[in-house]
């Protein structure tokens, strides 16, 4: 809020204005400058009323896109992102985004068009009930079926998304509700202030018991979860640690929440985190977890999880205090305004023996990593994604797809900041990346963009490399081609004999591909070239796709199977080292 | 175990929607669920049922209140409560053979709300064990029982307004039992 465009809204006198006009001088007044979508049938009034506002719109090519270009404009800024989409497979499109967005708890706002409400529920053309296919994976949405209703339902959806553990809100709109009038009164649109979760509850007797706990630890880890992005707490987090001197474990949402150069940053935890990582987990005496929920990629098996420690559980959700875990100390509340309260109990600690046997389980672990391996004339996607770390300097916002490279992205890019990573974490959707790095670009015009993106995840939404050259924006596109669905390839290669089945994948030429859209691409095939072709892509005036052909058949490490505990990791065969020459 | 959530919701569209299918994603079947205007405008109020682990009580709860239309919830727990539920049931029942039922009614204390010539409606109001009862010993009777319509549960706590109950508990634990419990407890008993 506060943009001119918003000051604009606001200054606008009560006026009569059709709904579709509504639509845009609501999300006007929320500050949006920014949105993405599709137009048809049940949407055309809002299209039609869009040239009288100072808001951009770039056409995507598939729903789904829009969802994740908001989502991914979410991410890299904080702001609310909006998508918009006609009615039925239009806003079916959009519900693999919502979802997305839904289990990463990022604030989206979709609108889409809906039939008249004189046809509701009479399987019009192109009708579906989008309001209950999307109930499960949005915080809440709306059927609008009256023009007054829109700037409330609206606004009311942007405090929605944001407030307390943010998500995905949907607004339905009957076309004829867009064709109607209404006075329009942004202020008097105003939703009542949020209600508090009223089981939400930081009690002194917490806080205390929290900062005793904290003070007798001997092996402490604080796990950093993405909660502390979207609280904004990463000072409060860091203070912590440095007082305390306590390590710092992180999820793959929470990469650039706690600087990766810190010397008390541990790495990521969890199925393919560092092994030194979940040893020191696993044997710790007290968990501090922020603004992360213990998901099963991080537990490994529930019942041998860290049986040693106490687990104080800082969180904003009260529906995810003790849903996985048993905690000790729940302090239910906004992560940065607990950790206000907490820093002023916790004195000083040292930490070093504590942090001197971490360093011994790192043992040889370090040696065995792969960058740090000679150069055998392989291209490995580890190293790819290294050098495209060291090349940038860290600096680039990072999209990865799903799959091996995008672990590969959490162990070899190290990030310093928050939002410079973005990935699907909680759902897993192979295809965010591409379209979620057209919405982090429009969030941050000035930020250099990589997509980091396989083989297979980049074929599921291609199309988007269109809206990228008819927009006209610069976004750099490494994509892993490594000839499979690589990482469920490595699950046959560990728990189905090798059979594998359904994952080589003929593709088409990226390059080929990428030129068809009059978007410049080099295909790279030695690390030789990496270093150079890097340099061309970040140097090229426009988008630039750089096709890696790396190595077919690597798995990442380490890796906590399902149903083991956490600190029973494969490790990369030791004896003769696949990296190696044969 | 068996749960019972109060909660008061806002009287619009879709509402029992999203309750029910907060219930239908963690696979928890809802025993009974009950729903009716509350004593104030605009709120429903509706009395929840489920088979649930001890645990999931507090994730429920919570979980309910992450509902935008959710204004309130109650997790009665073992709380001291009074819970009732209505049924109607038709028996077959011809002048000849009524008065057996007539009989069975007295001693349930329930009520004959409609007569016709082939069949009888017997009304009755209770805690579930007696509800229960009476279809037992309608069924090992001669009349055969043609339909049954159950209310489901209504639970309300005793003493304090549920409303208040929740602010009084976070002011002080135990200031709910000095409610004197009335003979609310030997009724539910019989
Ligand atoms: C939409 C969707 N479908 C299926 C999956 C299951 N899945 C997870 S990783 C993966 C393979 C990804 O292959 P690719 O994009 O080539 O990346 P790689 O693992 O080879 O780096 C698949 C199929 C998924 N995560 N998302
Ligand atoms: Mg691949």
């Amino acid at each position: 809020m506060g943009t001119d465009a918003n000051t604009q809204a606001l200054n606008h006198p009560p006026a009569r204005l059709t709904g579709a006009e509504i639509v845009w001088a609501t999300l006007v007044g929320e500050g949006v400058t920014d949105v993405f979508g599709y137009p048809g049938g049940a949407i055309l009034p809002v299209y039609d009323a869009l040239r009288k506002f100072p808001i951009h719109h770039t056409l995507v090519r598939h729903e789904q896109g829009a969802a994740h270009m908001a989502d991914g404009y979410s991410r890299a800024s904080g702001k609310v992102g909006v998508a918009i989409a006609t009615s039925g497979p239009g806003a079916t499109n959009l519900v693999t985004g919502i979802a997305t967005a839904m289990l990463d708890s990022i604030p989206i706002v979709c609108i889409t068009g809906n039939v008249s409400s004189k046809v509701l529920g009479s399987d019009a053309f192109q009708e579906v009930d989008i309001t209950g296919i999307t109930l499960p994976v949005t915080k809440h949405n709306f059927l609008i079926s009256r023009a007054e209703d829109i700037a409330p339902a609206i606004r009311y959806a942007f405090q929605i998304a944001k407030s307390a553990r943010p998500g995905p809100v949907l607004v339905d709109i009957t076309k004829d509700a867009q064709q109607a009038t209404a006075i329009f009164d942004f202020e008097a649109a105003k939703p009542r202030p949020h209600r508090i979760h009223p089981m939400r509850k930081v009690e002194e007797s917490g806080l205390a018991q929290a900062a005793e706990l904290i003070k007798n630890a001997k092996r402490p880890v604080i796990l950093a979860g993405h909660g502390i992005i979207e609280s904004g707490a990463m000072e409060q987090v860091r203070t912590l640690a440095e007082r305390a001197q306590i390590p710092v474990a992180l999820t793959l949402l929470g990469l650039g929440a706690f600087p990766a150069s810190h010397p008390l940053n541990l790495g990521m935890m969890g199925m393919h985190g560092e092994s030194w990582v979940n040893h020191a987990i696993q044997d710790a005496d007290l968990l501090i977890a922020c603004g992360m929920r213990f998901d099963d990629r991080v537990t490994g098996a529930v019942a041998t999880y860290a049986p040693k420690a106490k687990k104080i559980h800082i969180e904003v959700d009260p529906a995810e205090v003790n849903k996985i875990i048993k905690v000790d100390v729940p302090l239910i509340g906004d992560l940065r305004e607990v950790l206000e309260a907490l820093l002023p109990r916790i004195s000083s600690r040292d930490g070093g023996a504590w942090l001197k046997t971490i360093d011994g389980f790192k043992g040889d672990s370090a040696v065995r990593d792969i960058k740090n391996l000679p150069d055998l004339g392989h291209l490995y996607a580890a190293h790819v994604i290294h050098d495209i770390w060291r090349i940038t300097g860290g600096n680039a916002i990072v999209v990865t797809d799903v799959g091996q490279h995008q672990m590969w992205e959490a162990q070899y890019y190290h990030h310093e900041q928050p939002r410079m990573l973005i990935t699907s974490g909680g759902l897993g959707t192979m295809g965010f990346s591409l379209p979620a790095a057209i919405g982090a670009k429009f969030a941050c015009p000035d930020k250099e963009v990589w997509v980091i993106v396989g083989d297979g995840g980049f074929q599921m939404t291609a199309g988007e490399l269109a809206t990228i050259a008819q927009e006209g924006i610069k976004i750099n596109i490494a994509v892993i081609n490594n000839g499979y669905l690589g990482m469920v390839r490595q699950w046959q290669e560990f728990f189905y004999e090798r059979n594998y089945e359904s994952t080589p994948m003929v593709s088409p030429d990226f390059v080929k591909l990428a030129d068809a859209h009059g978007i410049a691409g080099l295909t790279v095939r030695t690390r030789g070239e990496v270093e150079e072709a890097v340099n061309t892509a970040r140097s090229a005036p426009g988008a630039f796709l750089l096709n890696f052909k790396v190595e077919k058949e690597d798995t990442v490490y380490p890796m906590v199977s399902t149903g083991s505990a956490l600190h029973e990791m494969i490790r990369r065969p030791g004896g003769k080292d696949p990296l190696e020459e044969s | 175990m068996l749960h019972t959530f109060v909660a008061y919701v806002e009287d619009l569209p879709g509402v029992l929607t999203r309750v029910a299918s907060l219930f239908r994603r963690l696979n928890i079947n809802i025993h009974s669920l009950t729903v009716g205007h509350s004593e104030q405008a605009g709120l429903s109020r509706m009395t929840v049922v489920c088979e649930a682990s001890a645990e999931a009580g507090h994730r429920i709860q919570a979980s309910l209140y992450k509902l935008e239309n959710v204004v309130e919830v109650d997790d009665i727990a073992q709380a001291p409560s009074v819970t009732r539920e209505l049924a109607l049931i038709k028996v077959a029942a011809t002048p000849r053979s009524r008065s057996q039922v007539f009989e069975l009614v007295e001693v349930f204390r329930a009520r004959i709300v409609d007569l016709a010539p082939e069949s009888l409606t017997i009304e009755m109001t209770g805690v579930e064990s007696k509800i229960e009862g009476l279809i037992q010993v309608l069924n090992e009777g001669e009349g055969r029982i043609l339909e049954i319509c159950r209310s489901g549960k209504l639970t309300m706590r005793r003493g304090h307004h549920t409303s208040g109950v929740l602010k009084a508990m976070s002011v002080s634990a135990d200031e709910s039992a000095e409610v004197p419990a009335e003979d609310g407890a030997a009724v539910e008993q019989e």
